[in-house]
């Protein structure tokens, strides 16, 4: 069982492949869209690195849950209503989503996950506590 | 010109690897501008040849379901140049294949020289407005001019051969465009 250091280094050096940044941005505040610059596509390319880095499987929609976005029943006029927001923190309990409840127009919602984000979601699927 | 940047399957292991080769001629234009005093291969159209290798084997695995295109690069690095008379071989393996995409390790080799590694991920386009765009049939004409299905071996080991579904509008019936009775 790696320790919550050795999963951020293995997220940084993942990052690091995926994203063509430098280590040293790779930092646990920093956030994937906006401070590392990764784009949609990015996504996929994370998600296989953290797989194989942590031999881990990561099924379409865990890390990041489009289909609520999409999904009427949870959207209306460009925000997350609050059936949407109570799914969201259900299905991404390792995200930080305090600032995206105060408005939580749906763009946002992806520019808002942060390194630390990444390592709480494999910290949980790993069982990692210390 | 046609937009195909290797000449040739030499091995194609359905769903693990292909081989393709590329021979570079001082009869190919691209070389006349690039460049005028020193024709060499361009790094860009390397890249486009071992996309192809990597994505007809995604396609491949697919069965062509999938609309299959380049999305990223996110490692390419040249370790020397690729000159008129040199041959190339391009290897793509695949490292992992999903609902959304795929992603595949290539490596170029002039003869014994490591001469380019890269990683290319593909995606799967779902949205049906580009269903015009990407003609299964187009991939499988592409796999027998370059004679995957010659070299070609099944997972099982068998022969490679095209989806059974994609032959019946097709002239041929094998993989080889042998016409059968």
């Amino acid at each position: 069982m790696p320790t919550k250091d050795e999963v951020f280094e293995k997220i940084q050096s993942s990052l690091v492949d995926a994203l063509g940044v430098e280590e040293e941005e790779v930092q646990p505040e920093a956030t994937l869209v906006g401070d590392l610059g990764a784009e949609s596509i990015d996504f996929l390319d994370i998600a296989f690195r953290l797989e194989k880095a942590f031999n881990i499987k990561i099924p379409q929609g865990e890390l990041f849950p489009e289909d609520i976005l999409t999904d009427p029943q949870y959207v209306q006029d460009g925000k997350v209503t609050e059936a949407g927001l109570a799914e969201l923190r259900k299905r991404m309990p390792f995200a930080n989503l305090d600032n995206f409840t105060k408005n939580p127009v749906v763009q946002d919602l992806v520019n808002l996950m942060s390194v630390a984000d990444l390592c709480r979601f494999v910290e949980g699927k790993l069982g990692v506590t210390e | 010109m046609r937009w195909y940047w290797i000449d040739r399957f030499l091995e194609f292991e359905s769903g693990r690897y292909a081989k393709a080769i590329k021979c570079i001629s001082l009869a190919e234009e691209h070389l006349h501008d690039h460049f005028a005093s020193y024709p060499m291969m361009p790094n860009s159209l390397v890249i486009e040849g071992m996309a192809q290798t990597g994505g007809l084997l995604v396609c491949e695995h697919n069965q062509f379901a999938e609309k299959v295109i380049l999305a990223k690069v996110p490692k390419a690095r040249f370790y020397c140049d690729a000159l008129p008379g040199n041959t190339l071989v391009y290897t793509a393996t695949l490292e992992y294949i999903k609902e959304e995409g795929a992603m595949v390790s290539c490596t170029s080799y002039r003869g014994e020289t490591l001469h380019a590694e890269a990683e290319i991920v593909f995606a799967h386009l779902n949205d049906a407005r580009v269903n015009s765009l990407f003609d299964p049939e187009t991939f499988l004409r592409m796999m027998r001019l370059l004679g995957a299905f010659e070299v070609g071996h099944a997972p099982d080991g068998t022969r490679l051969k095209p989806p059974a579904r994609l032959l019946g509008n097709s002239p041929h019936s094998d993989g080889n465009g042998q016409k059968h009775g």
